[in-house]
């Protein structure tokens, strides 16, 4: 397997904030990594730090085998890198099937037709087919959050980073969203998920990685870090009933 | 039971609303065979704001580049228009061509300054750029520095035999830069460009992050509407053979005015410039005789318009009936056969 993406040694800082704090870690291409963290503790601005709205103080990025580091956040998206916002952030004026086809026109790349089919085949896939005409801006919360996901795989990313798209849902809802993610995984694209639902988590990833103050504290298979007593001790209160 | 679903991209109001467009247009392009001198010269002048309208539109509607310095590319390619015939003896028509180029082209640099300031910085930014611009061209003594000069009547000869043939020309040069403008927005918006553009307008964040490179669109719809803002100033300046400083880039004319077509009409809507220029003339018209009144007049009517329906008076109808003459947006459509 080849190494799709690369963290070395970033850091990032706001005045006395620490964001990311000598931040290193790698991914394999079509692996699934899982990262939790108390809120606070550095993730969706480690997101930022990938997805290029935010650069690095220090350290290197390197996706797919090139230095991504000085890149903004446009080539990086074009380059195959996609995201979901924590914070839903749709283009409000646009239909639903207009903010897919930005992603599939402007990120993948497509034209015409293509781009059409695309759009309208995911939208199938994470239910928002029978809101395709609906303003993004009317839509519920857990609507905007299937939007995110849409926009994200209309993108065709070869790295999907999702940030918290589990919470709020109900169970069913929870259920369907793990099933579209594990196909999404099973097409070959690797995954980079923040997430508090950790049954959710630990039910598609293969490797967790936990972040506090910006550091890495722990890295591996997921049942032996949840088990982990630093863990353990930082998501006291938190089950993981997986 | 399957599913067929087509992405339909018009309506039935936008068809109808193209035949009826249509035969607009032919009435309007054999004016000059039914319309008197008069007639003629007001509807030249509706044509040319309505390019600028619809360029301004295009440039603070929809790219969010609130300029208020656009008569620098007025005066500019209006200046153009008059150094290029006179000191290259180049036929107006090709200069006329030649001052879109050259305004393109000298809106390069000035998009690398200005694009450094954001939001009211940006605006006094431009304003600024075109007082540059009257000042540099008042320092032009063969082009009669701060009091002008005049097209030689050669010059004007050589376009067609005769006054009427050339008013006729002058008529239909304006009618082809309106028609060619809006068919420019219309299709830009359409593309790919268009989609990256109303994505900006919405959510930066989100546009970055999908692929949109923010600073190229911008730049480049500054660029193209610079380079045909002076297409339209050689246009406008050719029908008053007439040139100063101070009515080449005069802030009121060709800025204020446009705002005000702009904002009544519609702001961020193709539709809006049409109605807002209509709107303008009809005000300009009748209230002409009225002096300074005039002008008062048009200060209220943007107060109200913007109070009552800060989206204009298109927006207004669009929100009311969900209608759009110029369709852009994508529309789902499934037919279900058991």
């Amino acid at each position: 397997m080849t190494q799709i993406l690369q963290l070395d040694a970033v850091s990032k800082a706001f005045g006395a904030v620490t964001v990311a704090d000598d931040l290193s870690y790698g991914l394999e291409e079509g692996e699934a990594l899982g990262v939790l963290g108390p809120n606070g503790a550095g993730k969706t601005s480690m997101f930022n730090l990938i997805t290029g709205t935010l650069k690095p103080d220090a350290g290197r990025i390197t996706f797919a085998g090139d230095d991504i580091t000085a890149l903004g956040a446009a080539r990086r998206s074009r380059s195959g890198i996609a995201r979901s916002f924590q914070v839903p952030q749709p283009f409000t004026h646009m239909t639903v099937f207009e903010n897919a086809m930005v992603a599939a026109t402007q990120s993948a790349g497509l034209a015409g037709r293509e781009a059409e089919r695309l759009c309208i085949e995911v939208l199938d896939q994470t239910e928002l087919l029978d809101k395709a005409n609906d303003r993004a801006g009317g839509l519920t919360l857990l609507n905007r959050k299937r939007l995110e996901l849409t926009r994200a795989l209309c993108a065709k990313p070869r790295l999907l980073l999702l940030d918290e798209i589990a919470g709020g849902l109900t169970e069913a809802e929870c259920t369907a969203l793990i099933a579209t993610i594990k196909s999404i995984h099973a097409s070959g694209v690797s995954i980079i998920w923040i997430e508090h639902v950790v049954h959710a988590l630990m039910a598609v990833v293969e490797r967790l990685i936990v972040i506090d103050f910006g550091r890495k504290i722990a890295e591996g298979e997921p049942k032996a870090i949840m088990d982990s007593p630093e863990v353990q001790e930082i998501y006291l209160g938190i089950e993981a009933d997986a | 039971m399957s599913t067929d679903i087509r992405i339909s991209r018009t309506s039935n109001a936008a068809k109808v609303a193209a035949v009826l467009g249509a035969l607009i247009v032919v009435i309007l392009i054999a004016a000059p065979y039914w319309a008197g001198r008069a007639d003629l010269r007001l509807m030249g002048e509706i044509f040319l704001y309505l390019a600028l309208a619809s360029l301004w539109n295009l440039l603070a509607g929809y790219a969010g580049l609130v300029s208020v310095g656009q008569q620098a590319y007025v005066g500019f390619g209006g200046y153009m228009l008059f150094a290029l015939t006179i000191f290259s003896g180049l036929p107006p028509l090709v200069a006329i061509a030649l001052a879109g180029l050259l305004g393109a082209l000298i809106s390069i640099p000035v998009a690398a300054l200005i694009f450094r300031l954001r939001g009211a910085y940006f605006a006094i930014g431009t304003w600024v750029m075109a007082e540059v611009f009257r000042l540099v061209f008042a320092q032009v003594s063969a082009l009669g520095g701060g009091s002008g000069t005049s097209l030689p009547t050669d010059i004007v000869r050589s376009m067609a035999d005769g006054r009427s043939a050339r008013e006729a020309l002058s008529y239909w040069l304006a009618l082809g830069a309106a028609l060619i403008v809006v068919t420019a927005v219309y299709l830009l918006l359409r593309s790919r460009k268009g989609l990256a553009l109303t994505a900006i307008r919405d959510n930066e964040l989100a546009s970055a992050s999908l692929g949109i490179d923010i600073w190229r669109t911008k730049f480049f719809v500054y660029v193209v509407t610079s380079g045909l803002t002076a297409i339209v100033g050689a246009l406008i300046f050719l029908q008053k053979l007439r040139i100063s400083p101070d009515a080449a880039f005069s802030v009121n004319d060709w800025t204020a005015f446009v705002i005000f077509i702009v904002v009544i009409g519609g702001i961020g809507t193709i539709e809006g410039p049409i109605i807002g220029t209509i709107v303008f003339f009809l005000l300009r018209e009748t209230l002409a005789d009225l002096g300074t009144i005039y002008l008062m007049v048009l200060g209220l009517v943007a107060i109200v318009v913007m109070l009552k329906a800060p989206q204009g008076v298109w927006g207004f109808i669009r929100h009311r009936f969900d209608l759009q003459l110029f369709p852009l947006g994508y529309r789902v459509e499934r037919s279900k056969d058991s």
